[in-house]
C-alpha cells in the first residue's frame, strides 16, 4: 500500500482554537495537507499560508472580453453590416449600445470566473471527493496531515502535537 | 457554542449549535413531506394546470384572445411582466447588496429569496415571449440572428432589446450565484445520506469537500459575484423602466422612472420575501433562524422604499404641472380622477399609505400584520404597473381613439398560470433544497455573539 494514502486527522470544534492550532502545528514543522471546514473560517487561508486567489483577475479579463465582444457586435451590425436609419439616430449610436455592453460584461465576467473556479477547484458533478470525516460538512473542522509528507516526524509525535494544539480527537485515516 | 450578548441581538436565537443548524435545515430535505406540503403543492400544480388552458388557448388562437385593442396594445401582460421582474429583485439584492454592506442578517433569508428571484424572473420572461404571438419565431426578434422578418439584425437602439439582454443576464447570473451558494449545503446533505439520495446530492454538490483552499476561492467568487450583481440588479429595472421612459407617451416620458422603478422593485420584492418566509418559517419551524429581528429589518426596508415610491408619485404630479405640458397634466389628472381612478387610489392606498403603519414598532414586529401588509404591498405594486401602463395608453392622441381596457378570461388565466409556475417551483425548492444557507448561518453563529466571549 502507498504511503501517501495514510493521514492523521485532528478534529477541532472551535474556529478560534483551529486558527491557533494551524499556526502551532505548522510552527512545529508539521506540513498540513489541508483543513476541511463546514463553513468559511476567516483568516484560515493566511494561517495556512495560501496565496490570494487570482479569480478577481479572471473575472476582470472575462468582463473586458464581454465588453469588447458586445461593442464589436453592435457596431458591426448597426453601422457596417446593415445600416438602417432608426428614429433619425446615428448608425453608430454609442449611448444606445451601453446597456447591452454592460449586460454582456457582467454575463461573461460572472460565467468566466465561475467556470475558472469550478475547474481550478475540481468541482464537477461526477467528482468523487476524498471524505476524511463526514463531520467536516456538519460541525467539525478536520485538519489532515499527510504522513508521506512528514516522514521526518514519527506518527506518535504528530499525534501529540495535534492533541496539545487543542484537537478534541486525533484519528488515523487510510484510503485504499 | 452560541453565547448571548447584551450589546447586540444574536442573529440566530435558541442557543443553536452548529449541528443543530445542520439538523434543523437538513431534516426538511430528508423527511417525508408533510400533509400540508402535499396540499400546498397540489394546489399550486392545479393552478398551473388550469392556467395552462389559458396559455394554450392564447398560443393556439393568438393574442386576440386577450382584452387588448387598437389603443391599448399593452396592458395585463406587460403589467404582469414588470410585476414579476420587480418581485425578482429582492433575492439578488439581499444576497449581493447586503453582502457588500456586510449585513450578516441576510444569511438566514438569502437562499429562499434568491430562489424566489429565479422563479419570479422565469414567470416574468414568459409574458414578453407569449406576447410575441408566435414565440417559436421569437429567437429572430429577440436575439442577434440574421433574418428577413424585418431588418437583417435586431435593433440595438430599442430598449425592448436591451431588456432581452438585461433579463437573460440577470436570470443566468442569479442562477449561478444561487447554485454556488448551494454547493456546500448539498455536500452537507450528501454526507448525512446513504443510497440514492447520497448519489443525487453527491452529483449536485459537485464533489465539494470543504477544503480551506476551496473555501478561500468560494469567498472570492461570492464577493465578486456580489460586486457584479449589485449594478446588475439596479440595471435590470432601470432598463425595464426604459421600455416606457424612452417613449413619447404622456405619463411614461419621465426621467424619474429608473430610480422610481428600482425602489418599487425592492419594495415589492421584500414584500414577497416576507409573504413566503413567514409561511416557510412557520411550516418548517425555523423561528430561531428567521427571527422577529429579520422581519423587522425587512419591514424597515419596506418603509424606506415605499416612501421613495410615494415621493416619486408626488414628483410625477409636480413635474407634470411644472412642465406646463397639457398632455402630461391631463395624463396625471386622468389617472387620479378618470375612469381608472379606482386603480390609482388602490395603488396609493396600498403602496404609500398602508406601509406607513410600519413606523409603529408593534406593527412591524407583528407577524400577522406583516403578513397582511406584505400582501397589500404586492397588490398595490401590481396596480402601480397597471396604472402606469393602461391609463397612459387608453387616452390616445386622438380622442376618437380613446378606449378602455378590460381583461379577458385568457388574460387572467395566463396570470394564474404564472402563479402556478411560481408556487410549484417554490414548493419543490422548499422540499428538496435546503431553504436556509447552512454554511453561511454557521459562519455568523459565533461572531455575532463574540462580545460575550471576550
Amino acid at each position: 500500500m502507498e504511503r501517501d494514502t495514510h493521514f492523521i486527522l485532528g478534529v477541532y470544534v472551535d474556529e478560534d482554537v483551529l486558527l491557533h492550532a494551524v499556526e502551532k502545528v505548522r510552527g512545529s514543522g508539521v506540513k498540513i495537507h489541508e483543513v476541511y471546514s463546514p463553513y468559511p473560517v476567516h483568516g484560515l487561508e493566511h494561517a495556512l499560508g495560501y496565496k490570494r486567489s487570482k479569480l478577481p483577475i479572471a473575472a476582470f479579463l472575462f468582463g473586458m472580453l464581454g465588453t469588447s465582444l458586445a461593442l464589436t457586435m453592435q457596431f458591426y451590425m448597426m453601422k457596417f453590416d446593415w445600416p438602417m436609419i432608426i428614429g433619425g439616430k446615428n448608425y453608430a449610436a454609442f449611448p444606445d449600445f451601453v446597456p447591452v455592453s454592460f449586460e454582456m460584461t457582467v454575463l461573461l465576467a460572472a460565467f468566466g470566473m465561475v467556470g475558472v473556479f469550478l475547474i481550478t477547484s475540481n468541482l464537477k458533478p461526477w467528482a468523487q471527493p476524498r471524505i476524511f470525516d463526514v463531520r467536516s460538512t456538519d460541525d467539525k473542522h478536520i485538519m489532515a496531515i499527510d504522513l508521506a509528507n512528514n516522514t521526518s516526524l514519527k506518527e506518535d509525535k504528530i499525534k501529540s502535537i495535534l492533541t496539545s494544539s487543542g484537537a478534541t480527537e486525533v484519528n488515523r485515516k487510510s484510503f485504499e | 457554542m452560541q453565547g448571548t450578548s447584551s450589546v447586540r441581538q444574536p442573529l440566530v436565537t435558541g442557543g443553536k449549535t452548529y449541528h443543530d443548524v445542520t439538523h434543523d435545515v437538513s431534516r426538511q430535505v430528508e423527511g417525508k413531506p408533510s400533509k400540508l406540503w402535499y396540499m400546498a403543492f397540489l394546489t399550486a400544480a392545479s393552478v398551473l394546470a388550469l392556467g395552462s388552458i389559458a396559455l394554450l388557448t392564447t398560443l393556439w388562437e393568438g393574442i386576440g384572445t386577450w382584452g387588448l385593442n387598437k389603443t391599448v396594445g399593452w396592458a395585463w401582460d406587460i403589467t404582469n411582466f414588470v410585476w414579476w421582474v420587480g418581485i425578482g429583485h429582492a433575492g439578488t439584492l439581499i444576497s449581493a447588496v447586503l453582502l457588500l454592506f456586510r449585513q450578516k442578517w441576510r444569511t438566514s433569508i438569502n437562499r429562499a429569496a434568491e430562489a424566489m428571484t429565479i422563479f419570479a424572473v422565469i414567470c416574468a420572461a414568459m409574458f414578453p415571449v407569449i406576447h410575441m404571438g408566435r414565440p417559436w419565431l421569437g429567437a429572430y426578434w429577440a436575439l442577434p440572428l440574421p433574418n428577413t422578418y424585418g431588418s437583417l439584425w435586431v435593433n440595438f437602439n430599442s430598449p425592448l432589446l436591451w431588456d432581452v439582454f438585461a433579463i437573460s443576464t440577470y436570470f443566468s447570473v442569479s442562477l449561478v450565484f444561487w447554485y454556488i451558494g448551494l454547493i456546500p449545503d448539498f455536500a452537507t446533505i450528501r454526507d448525512r445520506a446513504t443510497g440514492l439520495r447520497r448519489k443525487i446530492y453527491g452529483a449536485l454538490s459537485f464533489g465539494w469537500d470543504g477544503a480551506a483552499k476551496t473555501w478561500m476561492r468560494y469567498e472570492s467568487v461570492s464577493l465578486i459575484l456580489a460586486g457584479l450583481a449589485t449594478p446588475l440588479v439596479l440595471s435590470v429595472h432601470t432598463i425595464v423602466s426604459f421600455d416606457f421612459a424612452t417613449s413619447v407617451i404622456p405619463g411614461w416620458h419621465t426621467t424619474i422612472f429608473p430610480p422610481y422603478f428600482v425602489a418599487g422593485a425592492i419594495f415589492s420584492g421584500f414584500a414577497m420575501v416576507l409573504t413566503l418566509m413567514i409561511i416557510t418559517r412557520k411550516v418548517y419551524k425555523l423561528e430561531d433562524y428567521i427571527t422577529i429581528g429579520h422581519i423587522e429589518l425587512m419591514n424597515i426596508v419596506i418603509i424606506i422604499t415605499g416612501s421613495i415610491v410615494g415621493i416619486a408619485y408626488i414628483t410625477e404630479f409636480f413635474i407634470a404641472w411644472y412642465s406646463g405640458v397639457d398632455a402630461e397634466q391631463y395624463a396625471f389628472i386622468n389617472r387620479a380622477t378618470g375612469p381608472y381612478w379606482w386603480a390609482y387610489w388602490s395603488m396609493m392606498t396600498c403602496n404609500v399609505i398602508s406601509p406607513q403603519l410600519f413606523w409603529i414598532k408593534k406593527i412591524r414586529t407583528s407577524i400577522v400584520a406583516t403578513f397582511l401588509l406584505s400582501l397589500v404591498v404586492n397588490i398595490g405594486m401590481w396596480f402601480e404597473r397597471f396604472v402606469i401602463i393602461v391609463t397612459s395608453l387608453h387616452r390616445d392622441y386622438l380622442p376618437s381613439s380613446w378606449a378602455m381596457f378590460y381583461p379577458s378570461w385568457a388574460d387572467v388565466g395566463v396570470y394564474l398560470f404564472t402563479f402556478g409556475v411560481f408556487f410549484t417551483f417554490f414548493f419543490l425548492f422548499a422540499k428538496f433544497f435546503p431553504v436556509i444557507n447552512m454554511a453561511e448561518v454557521k459562519s455568523v453563529l459565533k461572531s455575532t455573539s463574540e462580545k460575550a466571549h471576550k
